[in-house]
């Protein structure tokens, strides 16, 4: 019952580097404590399209998350609130996933029938793209 | 106009050489037109190119993500997205670009994603 969520937020360029790992860890324990799991990565400074809450710089944050519904509801609930956090967005990913995962597996099952008769056989890498 | 007149007088009888150079003067322009039309209406490709009108489809684009299998279009990848955007901002419709329609849905998708987490712009710098 599981889903996959991608959570990317963006923090004001002038928050220093602890407060934003405390933040992180923050969230981090809200979601193992609704019993899922969580990845972080922090892409760091990077310019704004466009001004947001008068900033034209953020840092970035993304977020690979594990969980149900109200986890990432809550988390949402608790960016909101938070005032260094000027942005987020939330995107479910696991059909995505679904159907990337199913396409290399018909992708590799391809690959494997048309080097079973032994011309030449590939240690199972992948640079050649499969002709139809 | 004068090998015309030359060749029914060859084969045919007097009365269509002397209905003829009356007729012919208001037939005349008809007739080109109808002449010219033909090598240009069933050839769309010479006069498609090069007007600006784009009447007719243009030489076959194929869609850049069937070709290379690029399956996932991430509205992270910024530089993958860009290059489907105008520099107003604007997504590019899929008749200039030559994507294909599930592609480009997921693309736009992709693109609107992107507006809204601020790594894509709303509207460009275009005055």
């Amino acid at each position: 019952m599981n889903r996959t969520y991608e959570l990317m937020f963006i923090v004001r360029p002038d928050m220093v580097d602890e407060d934003l790992n405390k933040l992180i860890s923050t969230l981090e324990s809200s979601v193992t404590a609704a019993h899922g799991t969580v990845k972080s990565e922090i892409w760091g400074k990077r310019r704004l399209a466009y001004t947001v809450r008068r900033f034209n710089e953020g840092i970035f944050v993304l977020l690979i998350l594990e969980g149900t519904g109200a986890m990432v509801h809550e988390l949402e609930r608790r960016l909101r609130v938070t005032e260094p956090v000027i942005k987020f967005l939330t995107v479910r990913t696991d059909e995505e996933l679904k159907r990337l995962d199913k396409i290399k597996k018909l992708r590799d099952s391809r690959k494997k029938a048309s080097a079973a008769p032994p011309v030449t056989p590939e240690a199972g890498t992948e640079p050649a793209p499969a002709t139809a | 106009m004068a090998e015309e007149t030359k060749a029914p007088e060859a084969s045919g009888g007097e009365t269509r050489t002397a209905e003829r150079p009356v007729e012919r003067s208001s037939d005349s322009r008809p007739e080109r037109s109808d002449r010219d039309r033909g090598p240009r209406g069933p050839r769309p490709g010479g006069p498609g190119g090069r007007e600006g009108g784009r009447k007719y489809f243009r030489r076959k684009k194929v869609c850049k993500f069937c070709t290379e299998k690029i399956e996932a279009i991430n509205y992270k990848d910024v530089r993958l997205l860009a290059g489907f955007v105008a520099e107003s901002g604007k997504i590019v419709p899929r008749r200039l670009t030559g994507v294909c329609t599930p592609h480009q849905r997921r693309l736009s998708a992709a693109i609107k994603q992107a507006r809204n987490i601020a790594l894509l712009p709303f509207a460009g710098r275009a005055q």
